[in-house]
């Protein structure tokens, strides 16, 4: 029955500093490894962020701190409108790709499925160190961008053509090309993942864990997986015509030539809605796995979650082209994508009522985790409704690329990436550290973050009812956007309050990693496998090869003869 | 592969992980070049006079050479897995230095192609259809040459014996790989060359 252990156990020769936590194959290793980078990758996009809404307060003005970022990045403090455009790029590309692919996906997958399904470690340990080191690459490639001649990519980060096949538009020549790459090695990291991911799941679950015995983030995740593996060959292919153009002379995307920029966009697309999915999967999947455990009951509609992840993963490659209604393709696709669209809100809202129904009657405790996961609920709602005006081609002429745009997707992507992150930060830390995180500047950092999170893009979406378009470097040059000024003023303000309420999370997690109380095994009596590993695990996972008996969701049932309303998977039910 | 002690009854059962992995590969790089196939048959109809005068100098002789010569070693590599079940050392060693070799010659004459084709002029820079031949053949030759380090390594591996007794299953996933190849230049054949 423990043959696998035993192996592991004579497999724990020392290793050396190198190979313990630089060039380690272990899949929770290289868990933190992504964490880490994810989270500094933040503090860029952050940044980021905070000069765009400096300039859209106050257009033109010094933003404080930056006087010593010399010419022509900045000119004494202020961002100039070249580089405008690259932060508004940069920012997108690094927050979707460089923060909330490697901290849901490559953080908490890494970290949590061969312990979820009971494997000692990935399928291929060496693949997954590879992956790591490639978007480390990806992300230096991505960062030296900004130093190059001409500064960083700015033909926004969808990179549409011609802004991002030809200088001539931008000035930036070697800036686009460096994206690109960045890019290319980070989907060839997230490629490695995706067979790690998806192969550990399928081949090497534990004894007795069916498919559907699955915990909900796992599903998440393979999902997750299978979508991006799916839809990011087409940008690939799109990516290296794209460089050819730049490179080699050819045109591609250059009509005079024979070419058609609105083949980058149908590529582009066809893998950009489905990567939303990527990162928003593994966000819900955190909230999922939270719920039950704090309301002590089972999930509601288990299998009706699954199909329904399912069903909006497939739906997720029939909807691309709402994002280019007004772009000039033929008009006879409006409708079908609209319709397909305004269906994927089916599933989606079969998941979130399932959470709800979860909610219903349950024994609440609010935790950390468990508010960040009710608030990732909240918001992404809101996120998913002003999402069906987008949906239906009649509005979104009128709304396309406006900040009603900028404000629907930061709310759902905030609520799964932030919300969904912390909500997986709080209740894995034990679990990954061993240590547990401290529960009030845990519930200060939640409600800070919920609060100016809100007065930060509520008020976008009143900019961008009012016609305000996005990616503008000084919005009030137009007469008829002059009275929005103050709503950016709050809004940045409230963005650098948001900011500044990472601070009790920041020193809560550092301080917590060295001082925290230590953590047992269960700290919040869930009934996942990894819970049933030592806090934290070590190189192995389990001391036993588990085995599973019955769903991951048994609590409260009515036939508990025990004292405690939980049944860990790998115990037998009591009857 | 990995350092992990697979005892039998520990998973559930399903897939070898070695094949799984290659299978979700594969299915990953067939988006890739259904991609570029999407899009070079989205040109093609787009404009119809241009691009067939363009199509029509391409060498459909080499193209027909290469497809078979391509279909041969697919073949080999099916002899050689045949081989490995059967624990033949000699015969395994012998066509997985075939399928290398055919390899070898599809490159060969791709490389003639090429040139001629640049000689006549007809060069990336000529048009869409030929950016398209030169991208999408260049991204197959590409994979082309990685199936041919694999199959050498495999060579090797035969050669010293060390393909014995735990790695073997590696000619099959390599032939996997190889496969896929072919087919997909089974696709580029008609598109590039009989298209005008
Ligand atoms: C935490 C605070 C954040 C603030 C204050 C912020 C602010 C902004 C601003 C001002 C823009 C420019 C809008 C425009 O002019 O089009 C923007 C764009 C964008 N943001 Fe954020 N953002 C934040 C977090 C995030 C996160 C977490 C993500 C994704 C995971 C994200 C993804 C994007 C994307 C994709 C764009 C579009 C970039 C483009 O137009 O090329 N942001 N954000
Ligand atoms: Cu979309």
């Amino acid at each position: 029955m423990s043959s696998a252990a035993t192996a592991h156990a004579t497999h724990e020769e020392k290793l050396s500093f190198w190979r313990k936590y630089i060039f380690s194959v272990d899949h929770k290793v290289i868990g933190k490894q992504y964490l880490f980078l994810g989270m500094f990758m933040a503090l860029v996009g952050g940044l980021l962020a905070y000069l765009m809404r400096w300039e859209l307060a106050w257009p033109e003005s010094p933003v404080p701190g930056t006087g010593w970022i010399p010419e022509p990045t900045m000119f004494q403090g202020v961002v100039p409108p070249e580089f405008y455009n690259a932060i508004v790029t940069m920012h997108g590309t690094i927050m979707v790709f460089f923060v909330a692919m490697p901290i849901l996906l490559g953080a908490f997958g890494n970290f949590l499925i061969p312990l979820m399904v009971g494997a000692p470690d990935m399928a291929f340990p060496r693949l997954n160190m590879m992956s790591f080191w490639t978007i480390f690459t990806a992300s230096v490639v991505m960062i030296a961008s900004f130093f190059v001649p001409g500064g960083a990519a700015s033909a926004g980060w969808t990179g549409y053509p011609p802004l991002s096949a030809n200088p001539v538009y931008t000035g930036v020549n070697w800036g686009i090309t460096l994206w690109i790459l960045g890019l290319a090695l980070e989907f060839a990291s997230f490629l490695m993942g995706g067979i790690n991911f998806l192969t550990t799941t399928v081949s090497m679950r534990a004894r007795g864990l069916k498919m559907m015995r699955l915990p909900l983030m796992v599903w998440m995740q393979i999902t997750a997986a299978v979508i991006f593996m799916l839809s990011v060959g087409p940008l690939i292919a799109g990516a290296v015509l794209l460089l050819l153009d730049r490179t080699a002379g050819t045109s591609f995307y250059t009509v005079a030539q024979g070419g058609d920029p609105l083949l980058w966009q149908h590529l582009f697309w066809f893998f950009g809605h489905p990567e939303v999915y990527v990162i928003l999967l593994p966000g819900l999947g955190a909230v999922l796995e939270v719920l039950p455990v704090f309301s002590r009951k089972p999930i509601f509609g288990y299998k009706a979650i699954v199909y329904s992840t399912i069903v909006a993963g497939v739906l997720s490659f029939i909807v691309w082209a709402h994002h280019m209604f007004v772009s000039g393709m033929n008009f006879k696709l409006v409708m079908p994508f609209s319709i397909t669209t305004i269906l994927i809100s089916v599933p989606f809202t079969i998941i979130l009522l399932a959470m709800m129904a979860t909610l219903w009657k349950g024994a609440i405790r609010f935790t950390t985790p468990m508010l960040f996961a009710v608030g990732t609920l909240a918001m992404f709602i809101i996120g998913g409704l002003t999402g069906i005006f987008l949906g239906s081609a009649t509005a979104d002429i009128y709304l396309h690329d406006t900040y009603f745009v900028v404000a629907h997707f930061h709310y759902t992507l905030i609520s799964a990436v932030f919300l969904g992150g912390f909500t997986a930060m709080y209740f894995w830390f034990p679990k990954m550290f061993g240590r547990m995180m401290n529960e009030t500047w845990g519930k200060v950092h939640f409600w800070l973050t919920l609060v100016f999170f809100n007065l930060v893009f509520m008020p976008l979406f009143k900019a961008g009812l009012g016609g305000e378009m996005r990616r503008l470097y000084d919005p009030f040059q137009y007469d008829f956007l002059k009275p929005h000024q103050p709503l950016h003023k709050f809004a940045t303000i409230a963005a650098i309050l948001l900011f500044a309420s990472q601070i009790p999370f920041l020193i809560n997690f550092f301080w917590s990693l060295f001082k925290g109380k230590i953590a047992d095994r269960n700290p919040w009596q869930a009934n996942t496998l990894e819970w049933t590993a030592p806090s934290p695990p070590p190189h192995g996972n389990f001391e036993i090869a588990p085995s599973v008996y019955h769903g991951p969701y048994v609590y409260s049932a009515p036939n508990m003869n025990m004292k405690e309303d939980w049944q860990p998977q790998d115990q037998p039910l009591a009857s | 592969m990995s350092s992990i002690a697979v005892t039998e009854n520990y998973y559930e059962k399903t897939m070898p992980i070695g094949k799984m992995g290659i299978w979700w590969f594969l299915a990953s790089e067939i988006m890739v070049f259904g991609g570029l196939i999407g899009s070079y048959i989205l040109y093609r109809l787009a404009s119809a006079g241009a691009w067939a005068e363009m199509a029509h100098h391409v060498s459909t002789a080499i193209g027909a050479i290469n497809t078979l010569v391509l279909l041969t070693s697919s073949l080999t590599m099916v002899l050689a897995h045949a081989a490995i079940e059967d624990e033949n050392r000699r015969r395994a060693k012998l066509y997985l230095g075939l399928t290398v070799l055919g390899g070898l010659l599809f490159l060969g004459f791709k490389a003639i192609e090429y040139t001629t084709e640049i000689s006549n002029g007809f060069t990336p820079l000529s048009g869409t259809f030929w950016a398209f031949y030169y991208t999408m053949t260049g991204l197959h030759g590409l994979h082309v040459l990685g199936g041919m380090i694999a199959n050498f390594a495999l060579f090797v591996m035969a050669s010293r014996g060390t393909l014995w007794p735990n790695t073997h299953q590696r000619v099959e996933y390599c032939g996997l790989y190889w496969h896929f190849v072919d087919v997909v230049w089974i696709f580029l054949f008609p598109l590039l060359y009989l298209s005008y």
